[in-house]
């Protein structure tokens, strides 16, 4: 059994960028093998959220609990996230454009040896197995030697996905995955989703699509300039509730912006 | 993907665009065998190339890195200058040509860092911070040599001095085989070590790079010292052969060197470019300006030949990576 109750907890987070007042005192959990929706409008917080916990920056103040340990929020990094079994696909699909897949695949956590120098055929055997095993590409002219450039949207989320499962994480955070994709796509976006869940690992999913995220989450968490405005677990909302509670929250945002917020205070 | 897209891939390949530079190369210097037979049928003149060319050579090699970084140094040929004094001073004053080598390749360490700082921590534009560096270290040398030159003829019988500059069985110059062994190891770092496919994934993404658990301003650091320790040497290799140290033997080479590394191929949106040709880049230019002398068109013309060639080889790369998206 584990010794700690929530995979992930993040208590009174605060973040500001300058001026702008990005995050105001947000509490977030993950449990084991969660499903984890995390909803909300555009600059709602919610990259800036996942951001901090992937350690591509460091909370303004605030504390985070991995597996019930406190993590210093200035040695934070993404490497670090790594090591914690913490993998993030950004909705930026975060992969170098010319660069070839394999070298997209294992950057930042490359099979070298003792002196740095990177073990190319290795990686390139194993990005064909990922891209067969994990991602299913068969064939198609792509190959390890593409350069991500030439791909499309699927298949460069699909490289990005298959990055996440290689390297066994515990907790996926999918940065708005579908944003890009086809319905076909996001069906096999849907699915990676499941298998997250079958293997029983933890996922928070990051979207405007309702309807995608009802069918896959646990627990729905909304979030709004800045602040939890409401957090619901599957049985207690429908879908079309939480539909409704989303244009509500959209409703209330137009015509202010964040910036006019931070004047106020 | 079908045949069009495969088709499309060979014309973006790196490899199609550094068999059009040493095409272009073959082509100019066959230009030079029919107009100037005489000069380029001798093998003279191919020595006195490996003579000359590696100093701007061995710049080039640092400046491809920060380029294909995204960024840009200007400031190298000042650090050459600088770490160039250092080397003579040193050695005038020591006699020892192993410590005025350390202390020079500890010069363009520091000159480096200090250009990596001012770009990767305080987030100054690297156009300008290194134009500031370059004025900087160059007025520095003129400050300390007093704008007067240094004269180095003890070096001569040193062991060093062979080493950096001989005559290898009488004919091929030493600096050559330094600019080519440091081409190859560099040529090695940048494909196939960690540190290479950082540099190539900052100029792509940078902040993929980081997203991706790059350490950006750690490597962006390195990225100018590399460059500036590289100036250094070159430094040490042109004083040598020179022997002589002057406060403006740097700063002809700032264009020519640039010049290479863009010939060569490496993409000014950075992300992308080869050792190698950056290699065969300035060994165009330097055999450019050989050339048209040896010919007898005139050295007036070298300047204008030199930009034809760099803009065409611009064209072609970005037709190329047009392309080749």
């Amino acid at each position: 059994m584990n010794d700690y109750k929530n995979l992930v907890e993040m208590k009174n987070i605060h973040k500001y960028f300058g001026k702008v007042v990005a995050l105001k005192g947000v509490n977030f959990q993950v449990g084991n093998n969660e499903i984890v929706g995390l909803i909300g409008d555009n600059g709602a917080g919610k990259s800036t959220l996942i951001k901090i916990l992937s350690g591509v920056f460091p909370p303004t103040s605030g504390e985070i609990y991995i597996r019930g340990k406190k993590i210093s929020n200035s040695g934070y990094s993404v490497r670090k996230a790594h090591q914690l079994e913490i993998e993030t696909v950004y909705q930026e699909k975060a992969l170098g454009e010319k660069q070839s897949l394999w070298r997209n695949i294992f950057i930042g956590r490359q099979i070298s040896n003792f002196f740095g120098f990177i073990d190319i055929k290795k990686e390139k055997e194993e990005t064909e197995r990922i891209m067969k095993e994990l991602i299913g590409f068969r064939g198609g002219g792509v190959s390890a030697n593409s350069r991500v450039g030439k791909l499309s949207g699927g298949e460069r989320q699909g490289i990005a996905i298959g990055r996440a499962m290689y390297f066994n994480a515990n907790l996926i955070i999918l940065d708005e995955p579908t944003a890009a994709l086809s319905a076909k796509e996001v069906t096999k976006v849907l699915n990676f989703i499941q298998k997250i869940k079958e293997s029983g690992r933890s996922c928070i999913y990051i979207t405007h699509h309702i309807s995608d995220t009802y069918s896959v989450s646990d627990r729905f968490v909304f979030i709004d300039r800045g602040e939890i405005i409401g957090e619901y677990k599957k049985s207690e909302i429908s879908m079309e509730e939480l539909t409704e509670k989303l244009l509500m929250v959209s409703a209330g945002n137009s015509g202010k912006e964040i910036t006019d917020e931070c004047k106020e205070q | 993907m079908n045949a069009k897209n495969n088709k499309i891939s060979l014309f973006g390949s790196r490899g199609f665009r550094t068999y059009a530079i040493v095409l272009v190369y073959v082509v100019i210097i066959g230009i030079f065998m029919i107009a100037a037979p005489r000069a380029f049928l001798d093998y003279k003149i191919y020595m006195a190339f490996l003579s000359t060319i590696p100093f701007s050579l061995i710049m080039a090699l640092g400046l491809t890195f920060v380029i294909i970084a995204g960024e840009i140094d200007l400031s190298f040929t000042s650090i050459m200058a600088f770490s160039g004094f250092i080397f003579t001073y040193v050695f005038i004053h020591t006699g020892s040509t192993i410590l005025a080598f350390i202390a020079s390749l500890f010069a363009g360490l520091v000159a480096g860092f200090i250009n990596g700082i001012i770009v990767a921590k305080v987030k100054v534009p690297s156009i300008i911070a290194t134009l500031g560096t370059q004025f900087f270290w160059a007025g520095l040398a003129v400050v300390l040599s007093s704008g007067r030159s240094l004269i180095i003829n003890k070096i001569r019988p040193s062991f060093m001095y062979k080493i950096f500059v001989g005559r290898i069985g009488g004919v091929v110059p030493a600096q050559a085989v330094w600019a080519f062994g440091l081409a190859v190891i560099l040529s090695l770092i940048l494909n196939k070590h960690r540190f290479g496919e950082s540099v190539m994934f900052i100029g792509d993404n940078r902040d993929t790079a980081r997203m991706m658990g790059v350490n950006v301003d750690k490597t962006l650091v390195q990225i100018f010292m590399l460059s500036g320790v590289l100036a250094a040497f070159a430094s040490v290799l042109l004083a040598c052969e020179m022997v002589t140290w002057w406060a403006t033997q740097g700063p002809g080479y700032l264009l020519i060197t640039i010049a290479a590394v863009f010939i060569g191929g490496t993409s000014i949106y950075g992300g992308e470019g080869t050792i190698f040709g950056t290699v065969v880049g300035a060994f165009i230019i330097g055999s450019i300006t050989a050339g048209i002398v040896a010919s007898g068109v005139g050295g007036f013309w070298t300047q204008l030949v030199v930009g034809l060639v760099l803009l065409s080889a611009v064209f072609i790369n970005t037709f190329v990576s047009r392309r080749g998206r």
